[in-house]
C-alpha cells in the first residue's frame, strides 16, 4: 500500500434544478477509486450545497494510483425512484505523486455530464501521501515527470537527453461494443471516456518505467495521441523523448545568504549558468538541405486470425484487465521477466531509435540538420483480438521507424528531431506518417553506449565542474585546448550540411555560408523543428501553406488501400512543390515547423502542408520563379504568360519589403534580378504520367536551381500558379507564423489570445481536382482572413504556433480546426529594437559561447568528437578564434549569472509570498456560498465577491513578459459530448461552440485547482465531430493537452523586494534534481 | 457548397462592442451584416463579407449563450464557461439593462404582467424599437422587480447589489419598480409631456421621503411601499382647507410675502383658495391606492395646469410653494408641522420638475 489517496467534497454551487416541483435539487455525492465508494450525506433543498465531508481515505497501489483517476458523481437523490445523475468531475491523480509537481487540488471544477454539459460545479481538495517504495520490480513509475512541451522546459535543466520511448496500448471501443446497443448514450459515453482516461494512465506509467530504466526523470515532448479505429478497437499511443531534468532553483543565492544551508551537495548541483533569460527559448543550431524521401508501402497485414472471443467485450467494462500493452510485458508477466524484458528492449530501442521530439533544444545540442524525412504507410485495420498483445500496430509503427531512421542515414544524419507521428483513419484504411528533421546532435546530454557506465560518467563532470568561480577557470583552460569541436558561429553552423559535399544524396546546389564562408551551406532548408533562436535571420517570417486535395474512386479494402498508397508520393510531391513555389514568392529560403497532414476520406484525399518561411542569412538568396511556355508561336499567349511573370516578379518585391528581407551582403548576381540568365535554369518538369517507383523521381529537393521554372503546358499549372498568386498577404500589423516565435519580434506585450476556431465546409459533388483545390484553399483563406479580423483589436500582433488540422469527417464535407495564439508586441520600441537585440544577441552569442565552452570542457571525459562527419577542420584556427572570444566570455557570463542569481533570489521570496497569498485565497474559495436566492444583503456582497482566477492558455512553451516558476504536471483531457437535441442547441456551430467552451472551462478550472494560473503547449490533438441532422443529434469528442504551469510577471518580479529569510526552507524543495 | 460549421472559441471571450450593441437592439444578424458594412469596418481592416457575416454569427451566438448569466449578473463573475476581464463583465451587464427611455415611458407604472408583455409589438410599432429589445428590456424590468420586491433594506442599493448595476442605473430602476409597484398611472395624455428622467426624478423623492425605509432605518421594511402611516396622517392636513380661518389666514400670510415680487401676483392671489385645495385633497386621498396611482395626474390637473394657464414662470412656481409650504408654520392653530414638511418637501420637487415652462 504504497499511497494513501485523501479527498473531501466541500460543496456545490450553480446545480441544476432537479426536482421541477419545488425548483430545487437534493444533492449527495459519490466519490470512486477503483473499486472503492464512499458518499457524502444529501443535502436537501439546495442548488448550493454544503456538504463539508469527512476526508475520505483510499488506500491503494501507486501502480493504480498512476492509472485511475478520481471519479466524483454527483447525484439528485429521489426518494421513490433512482437517483439521478447531474454529473461527473474526472481528476488525474498524477500530478499530486511528482514532489516537483503540485501538493493539492483545491478549487471549484465544473461538474461534466456528456449530454447535458457543464450542470454547475463543485469544490473538492485532494491530497495523496505517498510511501517510499524501494521495491525494484514496482510497476508504477511515479516520480517521472512529465512535459507536452518540446523544448527543455523553462526552470529545467537538462543533465542528460537519454533519448526516445514510445508507449501503445490497445482495447476495444466500448462504443462498438454489442452491450452499446442497449445502453443509454450517456453510459456510453461515459464507459468510453473513463476508458480513455485508464487507457493514458497506464500509458504514462508504463512510458515512466522506461524513462526509469534509462536513468531519466522526465519526459519532455509528450505526444499522445488517440487512434479511434472503429470496429477494429482503440488504439492510445505515446511518444517522449526521455531526460534527466534538473530544476534550476532559486537556491544558489539562497547559499550565498545562509553559507550553513543542510544540503550543499545538491546546491553544487545548481550553478546559476544553465539558467536562461525568460522568454528566450533554449536552443542552438540544427543544420540544412532539404531532403524529403517519401516512401509509402502498402502491406495488407491480414496476418492474424479471425478469431473474435465475444468474452472480450464485458472486458472494456472491466477494463484493468481488458489492457494490454505494446512495449512492455503486462504486470501478469512476472515482475522480474518484465523488467529484464523492458530493460533489454529499452536500451535496444533506444540504439534503434535515435529520435527526438524536441523541437527546440538546449544549446550546443544541435549541431547540423540535413533536413526533412518523412514516412508514410498505408494499412488495413482488421479487429485487435487480444489486447494484451497489440504487436501489430507495434509492428507497424517499428516499420516506419525504421524507414525514417534510414532516410536520416542517408543524409548522413545519426538523429532525428523534432519527430512526431500521426495518424489518418478512414474506415478500414490508416494511413501511419512519422516525421522529423535528419540531424547531428552533440554528444553532451547523450549516452551512446551501454546504459551504466557512461551514464555516471558523462555526468561527473558537470558535477565537479559547476561550483563557484573555480568552474570559469576550468572553463578557459579547457576550452582552449579542446577547441576542435564545433566552435563556429551558433547563428550559421546549423546549417551547414552534415552529409559529405562529394557524396551528396541527393542533388543540391552547395554554396559556402554567407556568414562564416567556410563550410558549405544547401541553397534551401527545410525542417520540423523550431527556428533556433540564436540563427542568424534577415527580416520576417510567415505562415507558408500548401493545400491539396485529390479525388479518388470509392474503393473497398484492399482495393482501396492500393488506391491510396499509389496516390500518396503525388500527393506529396505537389505539397512540396506548392512549398517550394510560396517558398520563393516569398523571397525565403528556408522552412521550419513544417508539418504536413494528409487526410484519408472515402472519395479523396486532403494534404496540408503548414510552415513558417525564413530567410536564414547563411543561406544563398533564392532565386525567383520564371514561367515557360510550351508553344511561344502564340504572341497573346507570350503575352499572357509575360504578365503572369510581370506579377510574380513583383509580388516577390513587395513580398521582400513586406518583410524586410533585405540581405545585408548583395550577392552575386541573384538579387537584383530575380530572374537568373535561362542556362543557369534547369528545368522541373511535371511529369505526372510516368509511374512512381523510383525514388528519384520523388526528389523534392529542388536543388541545382537558381530559379524555378513552372512550365505553363496544362492547366493544372496554370492552376498553381493562380493559387500562387491568390494567397492574400496578411493584413497590415498582423504576421503569423506555426512555431513557437517570430524572427524580429521580441518585445512581446502581455496581451496573449489563445483560440480554437472550427469550420466544416460540405461540398458539391462531382469536382474535379482543379475545384476541389480551389474550395480547399479558399477555406484555409478565409479562415485566416476570419481569424485577422476577429482579432483586429489586438494589432499589431503576430498569430504564433497557427496550428491547422483537417479532417474529412464524412462524404464530402472537409473539416479545418485551428487553435493558435494570438500575441501582440509593442510597435514603439520595433525600430529601437533593431538595436537592443543587435547588442543582445551579442551578448547572448557570448554568453553561449561560454556555454560551448562548457561543453567541450565535459566531452572530455565521454569518448572524442562522436561523428566523424563534424570532424574538425582548421584547429589551428578555430583555436585562435576561441581563445580570443573566451577572454571576453569571462566578465559579461560572470556578471549575467550574478544577475540571475540575485533574480532567483526576488523570484524565491515571491514564490513564498505567493504560497501564503494563495492558501487565503483558496479558504475564501472554499468558503461556502450563500443558499440560493438569500435575502440578506450580507450575503449577496460574499456571492458576488468570490470572482473566478484568470488563467492563461497558450499553445507555446513560454508567456511573455513572465517567469514560469512551477510546472505543475501534465493536463490531458478526453471529452465526450453528445446531443439529442441538436436544432434546441443552436444548430452544429452553436453545439459546437459550447463543447468547445466547456472545455476550455474545464482545463482552466483544473489547472486552477493544481494552483496553478497558465497552461502552456496546449494543443487540441483531436476533434471528431459526427452529426445526424436528420434525427437533431450530433457528437463530439474533444482531447486536449498542455503543461500546467505557475508563472509570475517580471514587473512583478521586479519589484519584489530580496529581503527572504525563510527562502532556506523553500530551497530543499526545488533541489531535488535527478 | 456551403459552410456547415463555423465556430471561433477564444480563451479570453472576444466580444465586440459594436455588434453588441446591434444584438441588444434587436437587430437580426443579415441587418447588424448591414451595419456593420455602412460603418466602414471592412475598409479598415481588408474584410469581406463574408468575414463580416462569420464573424457576427459567431458574436451573435456567444451573446446568446451569455444572456442567461447576464441575468443573474453576479453568476457572471463566478461562472467558468467564460473568461470574461471584469471591465468587460460590467460593460456586458450595464448595456444589457440599459433601455430605451422612450420604452419605458411605454411600460412605466404598468403592471409587469404577461398581459403588458402581449402588448409590446403595438410599444414595438409606436417607438420604432424592435420587438426583440423590448422584449429584453420589459424582462429586465420584470425580473429586477422580481428579485427586489421582497428584499429588505434600500431599493436602489438592493438593485445595485444584485445586478451590478452603476448607480444611476440602479437608481432608474428603482423608480421603475416603485412605478409598476404603485401602479402610478402615467399613460394619460395629459402626462405626454413628461419625460422618463422627470417620473425617476419624482420616484426618487417619492422613496427618499415617504416610503417607511425613509424614516426607518431598521430597514425592516421596504422601499417599495409608502408609508402607511404617513399616508393616515396626511388625512389630517384637511384642516387647512376645512378650517376658513386657517384658510384664510394662510392665503393672506402668503399674498403678503409674495406681493411685488412676481408679475403674476394677482392670478396667485385669485388661484390661491383653488390650489390649496388641490393639494390639500390630494394629500388626503392617498391613502386609497387607486388615488395613489392617480398621483400624478392630480398633480398636473390641480396644480401645474391652472399655473400654466396664467402663465407662471418656474420661478415664480418655486415662489409660491416656497412661501406656501412655509407659511403654514406660522399658523397659531395648526399642529401637524412634521407631516405637513414632509408631505410638501416631495410635493414642491415634484412640482418643479413636472413644470416645464
Amino acid at each position: 500500500m504504497p499511497g494513501k489517496l485523501k479527498a473531501k467534497i466541500v460543496a456545490g454551487r450553480h446545480l441544476p434544478v432537479m426536482d421541477r416541483a419545488s425548483d430545487l435539487t437534493d444533492a449527495f455525492v459519490e466519490v470512486k477509486f477503483g473499486n472503492t465508494t464512499f458518499k457524502t450525506d444529501v443535502y436537501p433543498k439546495s442548488l448550493n450545497p454544503q456538504w463539508n465531508s469527512e476526508w475520505f481515505k483510499f488506500e491503494v497501489d501507486d501502480e493504480d494510483l498512476q492509472d485511475e483517476p478520481l471519479q466524483i458523481t454527483v447525484l439528485d437523490h429521489d426518494t421513490y425512484s433512482a437517483n439521478d445523475a447531474i454529473g461527473k468531475v474526472y481528476i488525474d491523480i498524477d500530478p499530486l505523486l511528482c514532489s516537483e509537481a503540485a501538493t493539492v487540488i483545491s478549487g471549484w471544477l465544473p461538474i461534466y455530464d456528456t449530454i447535458h454539459g457543464i450542470r454547475g460545479e463543485i469544490n473538492v481538495l485532494v491530497k495523496v501521501d505517498l510511501f517510499n517504495d524501494l521495491n525494484r520490480f514496482r510497476q508504477s513509475s511515479c516520480g517521472v515527470k512529465f512535459f507536452c512541451t518540446t523544448s527543455i522546459p523553462r526552470c529545467y535543466r537538462a543533465i542528460m537527453v537519454h533519448g526516445f520511448v514510445e508507449e501503445l496500448v490497445v482495447n476495444e471501443d466500448p462504443e462498438y461494443q454489442w452491450i452499446d446497443r442497449i445502453r443509454t448514450p450517456r453510459a456510453s459515453n461515459e464507459a468510453r471516456q473513463r476508458l480513455i482516461f485508464l487507457m493514458s494512465g497506464e500509458l504514462q506509467r508504463k512510458i515512466g518505467l522506461k524513462v526509469l530504466e534509462m536513468g531519466g526523470n522526465a519526459v519532455v515532448g509528450y505526444l499522445q495521441c488517440f487512434d479511434l479505429e472503429g470496429e477494429s478497437g482503440l488504439v492510445v499511443r505515446a511518444i517522449g523523448t526521455a531526460c534527466t531534468l534538473e530544476k534550476i532553483s532559486s537556491t544558489l543565492p539562497a547559499t550565498a545568504t545562509h553559507p550553513s544551508n543542510s544540503s550543499p551537495s545538491k546546491d553544487m548541483k545548481e550553478p546559476g549558468f544553465g539558467e536562461e533569460a525568460p522568454g528566450v527559448p533554449l536552443s542552438s543550431g540544427p543544420p540544412t538541405p532539404l531532403r524529403a524521401q517519401t516512401f509509402s508501402s502498402f502491406s495488407p497485414s491480414k496476418s492474424y486470425s479471425r478469431q473474435s472471443s465475444s468474452s472480450d467485450t464485458e472486458l472494456s467494462l472491466t477494463p484493468k484487465t481488458g489492457m494490454g500493452s505494446g512495449g512492455s510485458a503486462g504486470k501478469e508477466g512476472g515482475p522480474l521477466k518484465a523488467l529484464l524484458r523492458q530493460q533489454t528492449q529499452s536500451a535496444l530501442e533506444q540504439r534503434e531509435y535515435p529520435f527526438f521530439t524536441l523541437a527546440a533544444f538546449p544549446p550546443g545540442f544541435l549541431l547540423h540538420v540535413g533536413g526533412v524525412v518523412s514516412a508514410r504507410s498505408v494499412k488495413l485495420l482488421d479487429r485487435i483480438h487480444n489486447p494484451d498483445e497489440p504487436e501489430t500496430r507495434d509492428a507497424w509503427w517499428e516499420e516506419i521507424r525504421q524507414e525514417i531512421k534510414s532516410h536520416a542515414k542517408a543524409l548522413g544524419c545519426h538523429a532525428v528531431v523534432g519527430y512526431s507521428e500521426s495518424t489518418s483513419i478512414c474506415e478500414e484504411v490508416c494511413i501511419l506518417s512519422a516525421s522529423g528533421t535528419a540531424a547531428i546532435l552533440s554528444s553532451r546530454f547523450m549516452q551512446d553506449g551501454p546504459l551504466d557506465t557512461e551514464h555516471r560518467l558523462s555526468r561527473q563532470p558537470l558535477c565537479v565542474f559547476s561550483t563557484g568561480s573555480e568552474r570559469v577557470e576550468g572553463d578557459m583552460g579547457s576550452s582552449a585546448s579542446l577547441g576542435f569541436e564545433e566552435v563556429v558561429s551558433p547563428g550559421c553552423g546549423f546549417c551547414h550540411i552534415p552529409y559529405d559535399e562529394l557524396n551528396i544524396p541527393f542533388p543540391a546546389q552547395l554554396t559556402y555560408c554567407y556568414c562564416c564562408r567556410r563550410y558549405k551551406v544547401p541553397d534551401v532548408l527545410f525542417t520540423t523543428i523550431d527556428l533556433p533562436t540564436e540563427a542568424n535571420v534577415t527580416g520576417k517570417g510567415c505562415l507558408i501553406q500548401a493545400r491539396l486535395c485529390r479525388t479518388k474512386k470509392k474503393a473497398q479494402g484492399e482495393g482501396n488501400a492500393t488506391v491510396i498508397s499509389n496516390l500518396l508520393p503525388f500527393l506529396e510531391y505537389e505539397l512540396h512543390t506548392q512549398l517550394m513555389n510560396k517558398l520563393k514568392l516569398r523571397g525565403m529560403n528556408a522552412l521550419f515547423g513544417l508539418r504536413i497532414q494528409i487526410s484519408v476520406g472515402e472519395t479523396m484525399l486532403l494534404g496540408l502542408a503548414s510552415a513558417t518561411g525564413v530567410y536564414l542569412t547563411a543561406l544563398p538568396s533564392p532565386g525567383g520563379i520564371q514561367i515557360a511556355g510550351k508553344t511561344p508561336s502564340d504572341i497573346t499567349y507570350e503575352q499572357h504568360i509575360s504578365n503572369m511573370q510581370k506579377k510574380i516578379n513583383d509580388t516577390i518585391a513587395k513580398n521582400k519589403e513586406l518583410y524586410e528581407i533585405n540581405p545585408p551582403e548583395v550577392v552575386e548576381e541573384i538579387i537584383g534580378s530575380p530572374i537568373p540568365e535561362p542556362r543557369q535554369r534547369s528545368r522541373l518538369f511535371r511529369s505526372q504520367s510516368e509511374s512512381s517507383d523510383e525514388v528519384s523521381e520523388l526528389d523534392l529537393s529542388h536543388g541545382k536551381k537558381d530559379a524555378f521554372v513552372l512550365e505553363i503546358d496544362d492547366t493544372d499549372a496554370v492552376e498553381d500558379i493562380h493559387a500562387l498568386l491568390t494567397d492574400s498577404p496578411t493584413p497590415a500589423g498582423f504576421y503569423s507564423c506555426n512555431t513557437e516565435i517570430m524572427p524580429g519580434i521580441q518585445n512581446w506585450t502581455s496581451a496573449i489570445q489563445m483560440f480554437t476556431s472550427v469550420r466544416v465546409f460540405r461540398l458539391n459533388a462531382n469536382l474535379t481536382n482543379q475545384g476541389l483545390n480551389k474550395i480547399f484553399s479558399d477555406l484555409c483563406e478565409n479562415l485566416l482572413k476570419s481569424l485577422y479580423f476577429k482579432l483586429r483589436s489586438m494589432v499589431p500582433c503576430c498569430l504564433c504556433h497557427l496550428n491547422f488540422t483537417v479532417a474529412i469527417p464524412e462524404d464530402e464535407l472537409i473539416q479545418v480546426a485551428v487553435t493558435a495564439v494570438a500575441m501582440s508586441f509593442d510597435k514603439e520600441q520595433l525600430l529601437e529594437n533593431g538595436k537592443q537585440s543587435g547588442e543582445k544577441t551579442l551578448i547572448k552569442a557570448i554568453t553561449e559561447n561560454d556555454e560551448q565552452l562548457q561543453f567541450n570542457l565535459e566531452l572530455n571525459a565521454e569518448t572524442s568528437a562522436p561523428n566523424p562527419l563534424s570532424s574538425p577542420k582548421g584547429l589551428s584556427e578555430v583555436g585562435s578564434h576561441l581563445s580570443a572570444r573566451a577572454s571576453s566570455v569571462d566578465y559579461s557570463s560572470f556578471a549575467d549569472r550574478c544577475s540571475s542569481w540575485i533574480e532567483q533570489l526576488k523570484l524565491k521570496a515571491h514564490t513564498i509570498r505567493r504560497g501564503s497569498v494563495k492558501t487565503t485565497s483558496s479558504m475564501e474559495k472554499a468558503s461556502p456560498l450563500p443558499e440560493g436566492r438569500s435575502r440578506s444583503l450580507r450575503s449577496n456582497r460574499s456571492y458576488s465577491g468570490s470572482s473566478v482566477a484568470v488563467v492563461k492558455m497558450t499553445p507555446l512553451s513560454f508567456i511573455p513578459g513572465a517567469k514560469i516558476i512551477k510546472y505543475l504536471g501534465i493536463i490531458n483531457m478526453f471529452f465526450i459530448r453528445e446531443t439529442t437535441s441538436l436544432r434546441e442547441e443552436g444548430g452544429v456551430s452553436g453545439f459546437l461552440h459550447t463543447f468547445i467552451a466547456e472545455v476550455f472551462a474545464m482545463v482552466r478550472a483544473h489547472v486552477a485547482a493544481l494552483g496553478g494560473n497558465a497552461v502552456v503547449s496546449y494543443s487540441m490533438k483531436e476533434c471528431v465531430f459526427m452529426e445526424n441532422p436528420n434525427k437533431n443529434q450530433a457528437q463530439c469528442l474533444i482531447n486536449v493537452s498542455g503543461d500546467a504551469v505557475m508563472f509570475v510577471r517580471e514587473s512583478e518580479l521586479e519589484s519584489t523586494s530580496v529581503q527572504t529569510q525563510s527562502a532556506t526552507t523553500h530551497t530543499s524543495n526545488g533541489a531535488e534534481g535527478t | 457548397m456551403s459552410v456547415e460549421l463555423d465556430v471561433f472559441v477564444g480563451n479570453t471571450t472576444i466580444m465586440d462592442k459594436e455588434v453588441y450593441q446591434l444584438w441588444l437592439n434587436g437587430y437580426t444578424v443579415n441587418d447588424a451584416v448591414k451595419v456593420r458594412i455602412e460603418g466602414g469596418v471592412m475598409e479598415e481592416c481588408e474584410a469581406s463579407a463574408e468575414v463580416l457575416l462569420s464573424d457576427t454569427m459567431d458574436q451573435y451566438r456567444t451573446f446568446q449563450m451569455c444572456e442567461r448569466l447576464l441575468h443573474h449578473p453576479a453568476k457572471l463573475a463566478n461562472q467558468l464557461l467564460f473568461q470574461i476581464p471584469p471591465d468587460r463583465q460590467a460593460m456586458l451587464i450595464e448595456r444589457y439593462y440599459a433601455f430605451d427611455d422612450s420604452f419605458v415611458r411605454e411600460v412605466l407604472g404598468k403592471k409587469l404582467s404577461k398581459g403588458t408583455k402581449k402588448d409590446l409589438d403595438d410599444v414595438s410599432t409606436k417607438t420604432g424599437i424592435t420587438l426583440k429589445s423590448c422584449r429584453r428590456q420589459f424582462d429586465n424590468f420584470k425580473r429586477v422587480f422580481k428579485v427586489v420586491e421582497e428584499l429588505k433594506g434600500p431599493l436602489v442599493e438592493n438593485i445595485r447589489q444584485h445586478f451590478l448595476l452603476p448607480d444611476q442605473l440602479a437608481r432608474d430602476y428603482a423608480a421603475i419598480v416603485f412605478f409598476a409597484n404603485n401602479r402610478f398611472e402615467t399613460g394619460k395624455k395629459k402626462l405626454h409631456y413628461l419625460t422618463f428622467q422627470d417620473f425617476a426624478f419624482c420616484a426618487g423623492q417619492l422613496i427618499n421621503n415617504w416610503t417607511l425605509g425613509a424614516v426607518d432605518n431598521i430597514m425592516e421594511d421596504m422601499d417599495v411601499d409608502l408609508d402607511k402611516e404617513f399616508l393616515q396622517e396626511l388625512k389630517d392636513l384637511k384642516i387647512l382647507i376645512t378650517d376658513k380661518d386657517l384658510l384664510d389666514q394662510h392665503k393672506s400670510l402668503v399674498c403678503t410675502a409674495l406681493r411685488g415680487k412676481t408679475n403674476v401676483f394677482n392670478e396667485m392671489e385669485a388661484n390661491f383658495k383653488n390650489l390649496s385645495r388641490g393639494l390639500v385633497n390630494i394629500a388626503a386621498k392617498l391613502i386609497n391606492a387607486k388615488d395613489v396611482r392617480d398621483f400624478f395626474i392630480d398633480l398636473v390637473e390641480k396644480f401645474i395646469e391652472p399655473c400654466r394657464s396664467d402663465k407662471w414662470t418656474s420661478i415664480d412656481v418655486n415662489l409660491y410653494l416656497t412661501h406656501y409650504t412655509n407659511s403654514v408654520h406660522i399658523l397659531d392653530t395648526f399642529k401637524h408641522h412634521a407631516v405637513w414638511t414632509r408631505y410638501m418637501g416631495v410635493i414642491k420637487s415634484c412640482i418643479l420638475r413636472m413644470y416645464h415652462d
